[in-house]
């Protein structure tokens, strides 16, 4: 794999952008022109090469940019990283699943050796080399799954299960759309989903739960949600609320297509083997209007999705400010003509 | 369902009834890691049709290079069990789950207190494998019908010290559940996997003495019961079908060529629920999972080991 890595920011003068490769592998999230929550889940199986869901762990261009960020963030706010001390075996579990992932499918930036407990794992984009003992913590400089979290893009929450619940016990979240590991910390299932609108009537949460109750190792699965995001910010969360809130009245029809991002999240659930925890990866992927509506499917598409959204949504989502806004800039994009049901870029 | 290969290494008679296999990748690779009290489900291809039987794994979590599991020969089964004394032998290929747990232990608990009666051991002798290193506080009690029945007693003295006790009820010294759960701290957890009688004993006791529920664990796999003979219509896939009395209504349903979800196929984990539409008869759970209310009900069913009596019974699939 030919991998050029994208040096860029996410923060104060936002030079982040997608080539146009990165444009054609966006996780676009919307099959029909209404959107409704549903549980969506799939067997997070191989897809096309080359589409975001290629591999278990996606690595793209904006790898090392998106380490970098990570790092800016857990510097400034360490309680970014949470582990509750019962967690100890899902952290070296999380060790072995992003190593043996990265290195199995990207074989020419990273590479496991094994020798017993003896690992030695080399990921050159981020020019680490280090030999270490798995199970043994005093061989890292810091927790395993620090260690390993902040060399993976996406936030990452582990849920213990226990009393017919799961309880987020661990995380490394610094890209998070509005929400906070440290509030969210020990929280059961439905307590974490609590603020999403309408989903709780509707029995999602707990059909949800029990699916995850049972799920196996071996077999993870995925889904997509979405939200939006004025400028390309990964670190949107409510800690730092101040700092890019205001950014919501800074849209104008004239910047909106800059201005303005789709923010997907990739959402990957993995079955731990030792700690029988539960892994989500939260992947962010973001992509400005003006990158979408290249393809011009995905412009009618998302027209669609934001005239037909519920106001309950429109206001969780956080887009009141500039939701009219978007639906101005994409109605000249729509001729109104059947595009029948998919995601399909074409 | 993700499934192993799996070639039997070595077959130990460890007592009259209770035989234990070495299982290890047939393929020499390395098999998945996984937690204490753990299963997998061995399927077994018994005069043309499949059997599913779920094992619990009791060696080490540690080290995976094999898989080990015990099982008891139930005589009056449909013979998944027997099939795995006579017929599987050293070199056998067995097709097995990924290990699932539904017996974990609770890690938040200060302590945790394990009750085994007789062949239910075995989940525990993986968990014995995780409390030891993770350090956590724990004890069990180990009961059995008379000595020749004591499998594993060197085993577990070796992994657990002064932290095992016997009690055998030949000699006397029966498990006295009420004394046990009398005297334990708070924050305590007790997890039991027994005959049903056992289980059912403890569930009271702990009511009883004010145990908080979600502090009670218990790990029970059924087999399918045998029955009478009985119709099931699908309403979704409109296919009607008969349920045989030697067959479980899920491997009807397979047998049919419907895709129905499932996992542990003993009524313990509750994956293969459906939703009942219309019985003219009774039905008869045979479940771990549903609550008594919801078996009341009578709107839910677990096609692994439930079945009906009645002409017709009609599910939502």
């Amino acid at each position: 794999m030919n991998m050029k890595f994208k040096q860029e920011t996410f923060r104060d003068d936002y030079t982040f952008g997608n080539s146009l490769e990165s444009i054609r592998r966006f996780p676009f999230p919307f099959d029909q022109d209404e959107y409704m929550y549903s549980v969506n889940i799939e067997p997070h199986t191989k897809g096309e090469p080359g589409s975001y869901i290629e591999f278990a762990i996606d690595i793209d261009e904006h790898y090392v940019a998106e380490c970098e960020e990570k790092k800016i963030v857990l510097n400034d706010d360490p309680q970014r990283y949470i582990a509750l001390p019962h967690m100890v075996d899902a952290q070296w579990d999380m060790v072995e699943l992003v190593m043996e992932a990265l290195s199995t499918d990207y074989p020419d930036q990273f590479q496991l050796t094994k020798d017993g407990d003896n690992w030695h794992w080399i990921n050159k984009p981020l020019g680490v080399d280090q030999a270490f003992i798995f199970g043994d913590e005093s061989s890292l400089s810091m927790d395993p799954f620090e260690y390993i979290g902040r060399q993976v893009q996406g936030d990452w929450v582990v849920l213990d299960q226990r009393d017919g619940n799961l309880f987020a016990d661990m995380g490394i979240v610094t890209a998070q759309a509005d929400w906070s590991a440290a509030f969210d910390a020990g929280m059961s299932f439905q307590e974490w989903h609590s603020p999403v609108p309408h989903a709780n009537e509707m029995g999602i949460f707990d059909r949800a739960l029990k699916f995850l109750l049972t799920m196996q190792y071996g077999s993870p699965i995925r889904r997509l949600n979405w939200t939006m995001t004025v400028n390309p910010r990964l670190d949107t969360s409510p800690e730092n609320y101040p700092h890019w809130g205001p950014d919501n009245v800074s849209v104008t029809p004239e910047n909106i297509g800059k201005k303005v991002h789709l923010r997907v999240e990739l959402q990957a659930l993995f079955r731990l083997p030792r700690s029988n925890a539960i892994a989500i990866s939260i992947r962010c992927y973001l992509i400005s209007l003006d990158e979408l509506v290249v393809y011009p499917r995905w412009a009618k598409r998302l027209h669609r999705v934001l005239k037909n959204l519920h106001p309950d949504l429109i206001e969780y989502k956080g887009l009141t400010n500039y939701h009219q806004m978007m639906i101005d800039y994409l109605a000249p994009m729509d001729d109104g003509a059947e595009i029948g049901a998919g995601t399909q870029r074409e | 369902m993700t499934t192993l290969t799996v070639k039997v290494a070595d077959v130990e008679q460890v007592t009259d009834v209770v035989k234990h296999f070495t299982l290890v990748p047939a393929d020499g690779g390395a098999l998945p890691p996984f937690s204490g009290g753990s299963h997998i489900v061995v399927s077994l291809n018994i005069n043309g049709r499949i059997h599913r039987n779920a094992y619990s794994l009791m060696g080490s979590t540690a080290r995976v290079d094999s898989y080990h599991i015990s099982v008891r020969k139930q005589e009056n089964s449909r013979g998944g069990s027997v099939y795995m004394h006579e017929e599987v032998k050293p070199d056998s290929i067995l097709e097995v789950s990924y290990p699932t747990n539904l017996f974990a232990i609770n890690k938040m608990a200060r302590r945790h207190v394990l009750v085994a009666g007789g062949i239910g051991i075995t989940p525990f002798m993986s968990q014995i494998s995780d409390l030891n290193r993770l350090g956590y506080d724990y004890e069990l009690h180990y009961s059995y019908r008379s000595s020749e029945h004591a499998a594993f007693r060197e085993q577990l003295e070796k992994m657990c010290g002064d932290k095992v006790f016997f009690h055998v009820d030949s000699a006397g010294s029966q498990l006295d559940l009420k004394d046990l759960l009398s005297h334990q701290l708070l924050g305590s957890h007790v997890y039991i996997c027994g005959p049903e009688p056992m289980v059912k004993a403890l569930y009271l006791l702990a009511e009883e003495l004010g145990w908080p529920e979600n502090h009670v664990h218990s790990e029970q796999f059924s087999s399918p019961p045998m029955g009478d003979e009985f119709k099931v219509k699908l309403v979704e896939s409109n296919i009607e079908l008969v349920v045989s009395g030697d067959m479980s209504m899920l491997e009807a349903i397979e047998g049919a060529g419907v895709d129905a979800a499932f996992l542990c196929r003993g009524g313990a984990c509750g994956r293969c629920e459906l939703e009942v539409v219309e019985c003219d008869g009774q039905l008869q759970h045979n479940d771990h999972y549903l609550s008594d209310a919801e078996k009341l009900a009578g709107n839910k069913i677990m096609p692994c080991v439930s079945r009906a009596r009645c002409s017709q019974l009609s599910l939502k699939l």
